[in-house]
């Protein structure tokens, strides 16, 4: 589907402005882009200041807003819209209205352990993430190198979830057992005594396996926000419980845990959404085969693997109805804190 | 973060001199504040310890394979390789950049580029507008609008793809270009960036405004001479949030773009031959690493800025 759609380019615009082969032609293309969008910024505010007077102000206020504004009801509400209905137009998107898409979700078995698997990730992701990046935080705080042992963690923030996933599946990779191994799990494996084991082929253990490198990447993200939150504290709290005579883990649990309680909301809540959109490493690693696919990644294969466009859909939208009450919750509680 | 903290100061003495003394058996005299303290403070260092070696090991791995030869990458493990110090080889480097073979990357690593610096820049001057709109300039419907522009914050991209890109291919007549994945990237940066930079305006005097609107400075004027470089923090808080987003997405230009040399960037490259050559780790563990170094050297270079946008309530698309 994507190749049909791609090369079906009934252009008026010339090519030499859409692509470039050469590595000149692209950086070429590239700063016309930026010269374009700058002169379309420039333009703007152009109109804009042509508006003079008590009116002219609420117009210049409009014209001010108008790209953005336009750009996300071209671009985000509108596809939005037809998303929705293409979800309710049977497993090609153009056929008559009908929940079918939505039934088969519940219904079809492969379908239900995509939703299984999705349930697990959710559930499981925020909290391991989370309760390490936890525990590394208090560990480190104020400790010394303390900066180094934070970027060690985070670093895994930085790089692609491609390469995270590359980084992975040579951990997780096989050999039958009487072979010299190259992958570090299954040759922990080895030395112990066990067979080796096809990770990312045997379930559910391979979702386990993909869920753990979700995790190594958010752990970082978790350490830092808790890590933050933990200095935050005001010191004359921790004085005064002090005084009291608390100390150590009740010190954590009566003060510590309950200062933190917001950050630990927004942590878990926005790991929790970047989790149920999880698409890179599914892909790069099992590309969903072998009972490992999660909603976003069913969302693909559907809509451009097995031409089922309008079940793609239904896909994208139960990830968006599944995300609501997240963020919800979440900007809910980051107004609190604020 | 930094030991001197005079919260820090007086814990960090007490804990030295009392904690070797009294070990776990008094935890009431262990004077470290935080759980910590509970544990032995030997026991706390080990636990962090093994974290940390267990978050790096991975990485250590395929980095030290990239400099493996395609032969001992297959015949034994990683961890064998600093045996043999001599036989370490920056090959697979080379065929990962060689121009014009089949296995580069370089062509892959310009279309990153390519693909990154308006992604990035071109959200920035939309998203600083319409903050400046929604935070200093009232006009009918604000309110309502900003509302909305927050709220599509929720809306996962996925949701969009697909109708975007049949309006791109068949409307625009795009095709697989790279303006589809500039405008789409904007896109999905908006609500995000529009909310992070008019919180930050929101917060800047208002009193500055007034007085150079009684020296008779239009919303132009004030909006470059007065607003932007007092802006730089938050502006570069989003840029690099969006820079490593653009620099790492796979979905985006998997959709728009497709897997060609001409436009694909290195992760789709990545992706693509883990799935085809899933065994070519020689080309992999090299290739990997040449989509990561950047990302990390911008990231180390200015992880303030990326915190401080993180604090600030990171939720995209």
């Amino acid at each position: 589907m994507v190749a049909t759609l791609l090369s079906a380019a009934p252009s008026g615009i010339p090519e030499p402005f859409l692509r470039a082969e050469s590595t000149l032609g692209k950086f070429m293309l590239m700063f016309f882009a930026i010269a374009f969008f700058a002169a379309v910024f420039g333009l703007v505010l152009f109109l804009a200041s042509l508006f003079k007077g008590r009116t002219g102000e609420k117009a210049q206020g409009a014209i001010f807003a108008a790209p953005a504004v336009l750009l996300l009801a071209v671009g985000l509400m509108y596809p939005a819209i037809l998303t929705i209905i293409q979800s309710l137009r049977g497993k090609s998107g153009d056929g008559s209205f009908s929940f079918a898409n939505y039934s088969a979700m519940f219904t079809q078995p492969e379908l239900l352990t995509v939703l299984r698997n999705t349930a697990l990730w959710v559930i499981l992701v925020p909290f391991l993430a989370t309760a390490i990046g936890l525990l590394y935080a208090i560990l480190i705080d104020r400790a010394r190198g303390e900066a180094f042992a934070k970027a060690l963690i985070f670093l895994p923030m930085a790089i692609s979830m491609v390469g995270a996933s590359i980084i992975w599946k040579f951990v997780y990779q096989y050999k039958q057992t009487d072979r010299p191994q190259i992958g570090l799990l299954n040759q922990i494996l080895k030395v112990f005594g066990f067979e080796t084991r096809q990770f990312l082929l045997d379930a559910p253990v391979n979702t386990l396996m993909l869920i753990i490198v979700m995790v190594w990447i958010q752990a970082g993200f978790a350490m830092t926000i808790l890590s933050a939150a933990i200095k935050a504290i005001p010191d004359d709290i921790i004085e005064a419980a002090r005084l009291d005579g608390v100390y150590g883990l009740r010190m954590f649990r009566y003060i510590t845990l309950p200062s933190i309680r917001a950050a630990l909301v927004v942590v878990l809540t926005t790991i929790g959404i970047g989790t149920l959109k999880v698409f890179d490493i599914v892909r790069t690693m099992t590309a969903g085969q072998f009972e490992t696919s999660v909603v976003a990644n069913e969302f693909y294969n559907q809509s451009f693997r097995y031409d089922a466009p309008g079940l793609g859909a239904a896909m994208a939208v139960l990830l968006f109805v599944l995300v609501i009450p997240i963020v919800t919750y979440n900007i809910v509680q980051m107004r609190k804190e604020a | 973060m930094s030991t001197l903290q005079p919260a820090a100061t007086p814990e960090s003495v007490s804990d030295e001199v009392i904690a070797p003394r009294t070990k776990v058996k008094k935890p009431k005299k262990s004077a470290a504040g935080d759980a910590a303290g509970a544990l032995n403070s030997r026991w706390a260092s080990f636990v962090a310890v093994v974290i940390a070696v267990l978050w790096t090991t991975p990485t250590v791995g395929l980095l030290v394979t990239s400099f493996r030869s395609q032969i001992d990458i297959n015949k034994s493990g990683w961890w064998n390789a600093f045996a043999n110090p001599g036989a370490f080889t920056l090959d697979n480097y080379r065929q990962a950049l060689e121009p014009g073979s089949s296995a580069s990357f370089t062509q892959y690593f310009i279309n990153t580029i390519v693909i990154t610096v308006p992604a990035v820049l071109l959200p920035i001057f939309l998203a600083s507008l319409a903050a400046y709109a929604f935070a200093w300039m009232p006009f009918p419907g604000r309110n309502v609008l900003f509302v909305a522009v927050f709220a599509l914050q929720i809306v996962p991209l996925q949701i969009a793809l697909i109708p975007l890109l049949d309006i791109y291919t068949n409307k625009l007549g795009f095709g697989a270009s790279y303006w589809s994945v500039w405008i789409s990237h904007t896109i999905f940066a908006l609500p995000l960036a529009t909310f992070l930079i008019h919180n930050f305006m929101r917060e800047l005097p208002g009193e500055l405004m007034e007085a150079a609107r009684v020296d008779g400075a239009g919303h132009v004027t004030i909006f470059f001479k007065i607003l932007l470089p007092l802006l730089t923090p938050a502006i570069a808080a989003f840029g690099i949030f969006q820079f490593l987003w653009v620099w790492n997405d796979l979905l985006v230009s998997l959709i728009f773009l497709g897997g060609t040399p001409e436009v694909a960037p290195v992760t789709v490259r990545v992706a693509e031959l883990a799935g085809t050559r899933g065994s070519a780790w020689y080309l992999l563990s090299a290739g990997a690493f040449i989509s990561m170094i950047v990302p990390v050297i911008v990231f180390l270079a200015l992880q303030r800025f990326f915190v401080r946008g993180l604090l600030a309530g990171g939720l995209k698309g």
